[in-house]
């Protein structure tokens, strides 16, 4: 993708690894992302998306790996990494007793900025995350997605360049979570990277500029949202039909079609691409066979995951550790 | 840059976060207030008059004891409760705040870090003192004739703060090692109880042999027997070496426990 010579490295590890007691949660993980990109680690609950951002952010070590983030050793100078990094955690961050604007001036104080420009920053924040009206009450009185707005604000009061998102939009109405992906991209259009889980394809697919699915501690592909789907033959054209005749007539012709006689359909592996639809509706048009409807399926990122893992992305439960 | 350059800052803003905190939820404040205050009247009101006559044999200064010797008696040993409410009050504010997002968000700040820590000790030390103060103006008002001089009150107030840091470290570190906020509030338990278990309330002289060993030497008695002498001028002999022994003790475990305890890496 990017070759760049000027593209630079904001996040990378080698070798990855953490277990907790004898469970293995990241089974050498590697990672690289691209200063102001947005990467995405995508994978059900309990395939170690956490994990990765807590190492990553400092909150807990790694058991093996080489770990750089903003240029700095994550084991050996933890503190560099933080004073470059912003995490906005699954679970909300903010101070509850606090107000929204308090919140934001400790964390100007906590960033060591002077009075003038915390206030001026706490400000600037307030209103372009829409809590100007807010901004005196307690944060116990805000909102899921207000709260989650704070939160991000908070993050983003010591202007980090390499931003963590865990799950930021998980528990979110449609709405809150267009803001929140509105928020984003306008975060990297300031140059901002960010690495992002989730456990939504689409998200991945609206944000992220590179993927990563992580299933049980492993990254089992990599790449464009394109370039994923690209390697899984998910894609096909499906023909409903008027009467079983014509059903029965179009799956002679074409031998090797899924076909479903309650349903009426014939299912047939296709690229998608225009020539070879072209070619398959020619027979079927010779033929003199009557549709009644047509569908192209292209795959989708949940074909991806179900090639991949062999599993799909509707995760079983699992025990809460 | 090292994260110790900010240590002052760091924890002045933890302080101030702490005291809007103690503003806005005052529940413990009153805790920590009402607790010392109940006890003084229901020591002197319910108790006082038998308790003050029972003085009069336990070889103190005191010829035949009254109620109103009662109250000067026991006055130190309240303002000691006092100290040891407010410690417990620190437990449960520390096991709260640990259950909130904001500790994880602290821990990936290039931040001070004992700073979350020095920020609840010294906010609750503040208001173990306003407690202390509130204490002393009731005992005042039901009887208590201190006889100190200004030094005296100032000594006083130093015993007293000195107690009420070392105490509210260890405290810190009661709350931080508790799984929830409910044993975080059991767990100092025993700090309240060591006033009574020592010469708080009664001469240690008229307990059973065993119960007496254990009250001369454990640390709330040297503690106070230094505040009734400086206040009512009972001798204090060793016993004020002994309280700063036991404070210096204190204090120094309750902090390196208490940081080790904060740095540890919590899976949440």
């Amino acid at each position: 993708m990017t070759t760049t010579t000027t593209s630079r490295t904001a996040i990378a590890a080698t070798g990855l690894r953490k277990s907790y007691d004898d469970q293995l949660v990241l089974d050498g993980i590697d990672l690289h992302v691209t200063e102001g990109s947005v990467f995405a680690l995508l994978g059900p609950n309990g395939a170690g998306k956490t994990t990765t951002v807590h190492i990553l952010a400092t909150l807990i070590s790694a058991d093996g790996g080489d770990l750089r983030v903003a240029g700095h050793d994550v084991a050996a100078d933890p503190d560099a990494v933080r004073t470059a990094i912003g995490v906005t955690g699954q679970f909300s961050a903010v101070d509850n007793l606090l107000t929204g604007e308090e919140n934001l001036l400790l964390m100007a104080d906590l960033q060591h900025l002077d009075r003038a420009e915390g206030r001026r920053r706490a400000a600037e924040l307030l209103d372009h995350f829409d809590l100007v009206d807010a901004a005196s009450k307690p944060a116990v009185t805000y909102s899921g997605g207000m709260r989650r707005r704070l939160d991000l604000a908070m993050t983003l009061v010591g202007r980090p360049r390499v931003i963590f998102l865990d799950e930021p939009t998980t528990g979110l109405d449609p709405r809150s979570r267009r803001t929140m992906w509105r928020i984003i991209r306008d975060l990297v259009a300031d140059g901002v990277t960010i690495f992002l889980t989730t456990q939504y394809l689409e998200e991945a697919d609206e944000l992220a500029d590179r993927i990563a699915l992580l299933d049980q501690g492993r990254i089992v592909a990599e790449g464009t949202s394109e370039e994923l789907k690209r390697r899984v033959p998910g894609g096909h054209v499906t023909f409903r039909f008027t009467d079983p005749r014509s059903l029965e007539s179009a799956a002679g012709l074409l031998d090797d079609a899924l076909r479903d006689d309650s349903a009426l359909t014939l299912q047939v592996s296709s690229d998608g691409s225009l020539r070879s639809l072209k070619s398959l509706l020619d027979r079927i048009d010779d033929a003199s066979i009557e549709v009644d409807e047509l569908s192209v399926h292209t795959p989708d990122l949940d074909d991806v995951f179900l090639a991949l893992t062999g599993h799909a992305t509707e995760y079983e439960k699992e025990p809460v550790r | 840059m090292s994260t110790r350059t900010y240590a002052a800052r760091d924890s002045m803003t933890m302080l101030r976060r702490n005291l809007k905190h103690q503003l806005r939820y005052p529940t413990v404040t009153f805790f920590v207030i009402g607790i010392p205050v109940v006890f003084l009247l229901l020591f002197v009101y319910a108790f006082g008059g038998t308790l003050g006559a029972g003085l009069g044999g336990s070889g103190l200064d005191i010829p035949t004891g009254d109620r109103s010797d009662y109250v000067n008696y026991v006055a130190p040993g309240i303002l000691l409760l006092g100290v040891a409410g407010g410690a417990q009050g620190t437990a449960i504010s520390i096991a709260m705040d640990m259950t909130e997002g904001i500790i994880a968000r602290f821990r990936t700040m290039a931040i001070f870090r004992p700073s979350v820590l020095v920020g609840h000790v010294v906010g609750s030390v503040i208001q173990s003192t306003v407690a202390l103060s509130v204490v002393v103006g009731v005992a005042l008002l039901v009887g208590f004739r201190p006889n100190a001089t200004a030094l005296e009150w100032v000594a006083t107030a130093a015993v007293l703060t000195m107690t009420a840091v070392a105490l509210t470290w260890l405290s810190a570190a009661l709350g931080l090692v508790s799984k929830s906020v409910e044993s975080a509030s059991n767990l100092p338990m025993p700090l309240m109880l060591l006033p009574f278990l020592g010469s708080g309330f009664v001469p240690t002289d008229s307990m059973p042999e065993a119960l007496r060993w254990f009250a001369d030497h454990q640390p709330f008695t040297p503690i106070i027997e230094t505040v009734r002498g400086l206040l009512t001028g009972t001798e204090i002999g060793s016993s004020a070496i002994q309280a700063v022994a036991w404070c210096v003790g204190i204090a120094a475990v309750g902090y390196v426990w208490a940081t080790r305890l904060f740095n540890r890496e919590r899976v949440s």
